[in-house]
């Protein structure tokens, strides 16, 4: 009984003292960062990084990443620490909206950089429109995300109603296709961008010989292949991901269909030219992104990059880059607006939404009233040889 | 309409013949599991992933090392089938050991459901292994961008003079025939295939005769697991790209081929495969054609399903079944 008595004291007695060390601890650091005045701001950023798409989910990541530690110093100076918190939707709406309300509910949370894709996203800033966290997106291309009179919502990237005329503009005068075979994946996205061509290239006067659906997942697409072989078309266009796409041209390839195969910028990975090695050639992508080895800032930042992370570019790091720039900047604008103070989130997404002429090391950026980039453009490239990134051959602009 | 149709035939046979090939070769290893367990062994299409993957990471490894390039590339992948059905044989055999055996007397939902657990754990351990290695659970095989590799280059020619067929093709078409020859006769001439039919036919009696059932059944685990996985070689080498998912949607469907051709029987499972694989790549070459314009290629699984219902509906245990008999 004794034992138990003394024991139970003990126990008690260092609870006690532990509660009264981690009471003091805590109070310590809070003590230390009310001195250097840190308040931490954090910037979350939600892309897939498992799963078909984690290739474009990383690179969006580590582009943000590396924009956030350039500017680290900057708001130091500021009075602010700030911090990435990368999140992974997997590309389901449901893990998406899941993490949105973990986003929410961290209070030092200001500002969203995602997502890839576009059915996440909107399920997903229906929540961030309740919390008042603004977002901006790197890539999502769907009509939809800024269209429902969102606050919050924006995006650097031009709209998938403007990638399938711009593919069809294409197609029907550079490329002169006169008789056109479309596959689609049978997905919002690729059925969605299919028929945005079908409809343009139809209306430039080009003949649709088929529009024929696949499955995702399934390997083996000779059978529409052959339908494509005996029809004869000059162009294939192919509205779905790079997973399919990559085997689609390279049984096109193994069955002798010479002709260019057009597709959207689902196709635009790496895995790509894995996928289809040799026969990517004469394939043809319109892309969102643009192509950052062009310019004097893009190469440096290409450098810098692979200096940093030990990883070549994808499309989408820089723009991951740039998205990241234009959530500091309103962050920036936001603080100064309100002297010097940590801005609400409302005072954010209002200094987000009014960033105007945002240079950045690809795009230029200011946001109309939905949310849209006044200067996205789609660009067009080409395969002339089995590697990655292709070939810029044209841009179009809105 | 017709002369079209009559112009596909050639590529349509050609086509239907590889995935039907390969439909046939993993139904196999779901007939015989059931034959002697009564139990539909869904990891099985698993074990086909898994084999492919296997096969796929051996080719880059013997690719890389030098002096192999001297080897002609039939031998190596001679080697790399043969390497492949001993490790997913072995595979089999363990899951049957460790899943399967200590279930063997519960009801039979209790093994389904466990079939269904191992085929998600095989899923993820090689997807966890793949995005380890390579950073991207989709992995491309070297014999695709890497034309040294003697399966590209002797296939070069025969692309060359005939752009429709591929030289992989004849290697799947050629080692499935053989494969499923091969377990013809094992099941049929030997002894140990004696001992499997006998197993199949009434386990407990069999065991009265001096047959270890446990062996017996280990060996018929060990025989449709080797069978596909190697089969999982030949589907990487063909179509170039794998992902650990590409085992649920073939497993369904040999699964169904297997149901077509009478589960439990081997000759039909092999029938069964060529078959769904042929209207399969009928149905996607000319729906669009056969319905004018109204159900595109898409709809291929719902017309091969259809037949599938269509000759259930009129023969219940499958095209080369026999009518079940109670087992007393």
């Amino acid at each position: 009984m004794k034992w138990k008595k003394s024991l139970a004291i003990l126990l008690s007695g260092g609870l006690a003292a532990s509660i009264f060390l981690a009471g003091c601890g805590s109070s310590k650091s809070d003590g230390n960062e009310g001195k250097s005045g840190g308040k931490v701001i954090k910037i979350a950023t939600q892309t897939p990084l498992s799963g078909g798409s984690a290739t474009i989910g990383e690179a969006i990541k580590l582009g943000a990443q590396m924009k956030l530690d350039e500017e680290k110093q900057k708001f130091k100076d500021l009075g602010f620490d700030l911090q990435l918190v990368p999140y992974d939707d997997q590309s389901d709406p449901k893990k998406g909206v899941a993490n949105a309300q973990l986003i929410g509910a961290d209070k030092a949370i200001l500002a969203v950089v995602g997502h890839f894709n576009s059915g996440v996203a909107i399920p997903s800033s229906e929540v961030y429109e309740k919390y008042a966290i603004p977002m901006v997106s790197p890539a999502n291309s769907a009509v939809e995300v800024t269209t429902r009179g969102l606050k919050t919502v924006n995006r650097i990237v031009a709209r998938d109603d403007f990638q399938g005329p711009a593919g069809a503009e294409f197609a029907v005068n550079t490329l002169k296709a006169k008789k056109i075979f479309i596959i689609q994946d049978k997905t919002a996205y690729g059925t969605g961008l299919a028929e945005a061509f079908k409809k343009a290239a139809e209306s430039k006067g080009a003949e649709i010989l088929g529009f024929e659906g696949i499955t995702v997942g399934e390997k083996d697409f000779n059978g529409v292949l052959n339908q494509v072989a005996s029809k004869k078309p000059d162009l294939v266009y192919f509205g779905g991901i790079y997973a399919e796409g990559g085997l689609i041209i390279k049984q096109a390839r193994e069955k002798g269909i010479k002709v260019p195969i057009l597709g959207g910028d689902g196709m635009d990975a790496s895995t790509l030219v894995e996928i289809a090695g040799e026969a990517v050639k004469d394939t043809y992508i319109t892309s969102l992104a643009g192509d950052s080895s062009k310019s004097e800032e893009g190469k440096k930042f290409i450098e810098s990059y692979k200096a940093k992370f030990n990883k070549n570019t994808e499309s989408y790091s820089v723009y991951g880059y740039d998205t990241m720039g234009v959530v500091l900047k309103g962050i920036e604008d936001a603080i100064k607006a309100n002297n010097n103070k940590m801005p609400t989130r409302a005072q954010v997404r209002d200094a987000v939404r009014g960033v105007k002429d945002y240079q950045g090391v690809l795009t230029k950026v200011s946001f109309d009233e939905n949310g849209d980039n006044n200067y996205a453009k789609v660009f067009i490239y080409s395969f002339k040889e089995a590697k990655y990134p292709a070939e810029l051959v044209g841009e179009v602009s809105k | 309409m017709l002369t079209e149709m009559i112009q596909n035939i050639p590529q349509v046979l050609i086509d239907g013949l590889t995935l039907g090939a390969v439909y046939a070769v993993i139904a196999i290893g779901y007939t015989m599991v059931y034959g002697i367990l009564e139990l539909i062994n869904f990891a099985h299409g698993e074990i086909f992933m898994t084999g492919a993957f296997i096969g796929t990471a051996m080719l880059i490894v013997l690719t890389g090392i030098g002096w192999v390039s001297s080897v002609p590339t039939i031998i190596m992948l001679i080697v790399v089938l043969l390497f492949t059905a001993i490790l997913t044989g072995l595979l089999g055999m363990g899951i049957e050991r460790v899943a399967y055996r200590p279930l063997r007397n519960m009801p039979r939902l209790i093994p389904l459901i466990t079939a269904i657990g191992v085929s998600f754990l095989l899923q993820d351990i090689v997807r966890f292994i793949a995005e380890l290695k390579k950073g991207n659970y989709i992995v491309t095989g070297p014999s695709l961008f890497n034309s040294q590799l003697s399966i590209k280059a002797s296939s070069i020619s025969s692309i060359f003079t005939d752009a429709t067929i591929k030289q992989s093709f004849v290697i799947v078409l050629i080692a499935a025939v053989l494969m499923m020859i091969g377990l013809d006769f094992f099941v049929n001439r030997t002894k140990w295939g004696m001992a499997m039919r006998a197993v199949a036919q009434d386990r407990d009696t069999a065991a009265l005769m001096t047959i270890n059932v446990n062996k017996v059944i280990s060996i018929t685990f060990f025989v449709g697991s080797a069978l596909g996985g190697a089969t999982g070689v030949l589907f990487a080498v063909q179509y170039g790209t794998i992902d650990p998912y590409i085992g649920f949607i073939l497993g369904l469907k040999a699964f169904t081929a297997a149901v077509l051709g009478g589960i439990g029987n081997i000759r039909g499972a092999m029938f069964g495969g060529l078959l769904l694989g042929l209207l399969e790549m009928f149905a996607s070459a000319n729906l669009t054609l056969l319905s004018h314009g109204v159900f595109g290629a898409e709809y291929k699984d719902v017309f091969a399903f259809i037949i599938l219902i269509l000759v259930l509906l009129f023969k219940p245990e499958g095209l080369f079944g026999k009518p079940v008999t109670e087992k007393v």
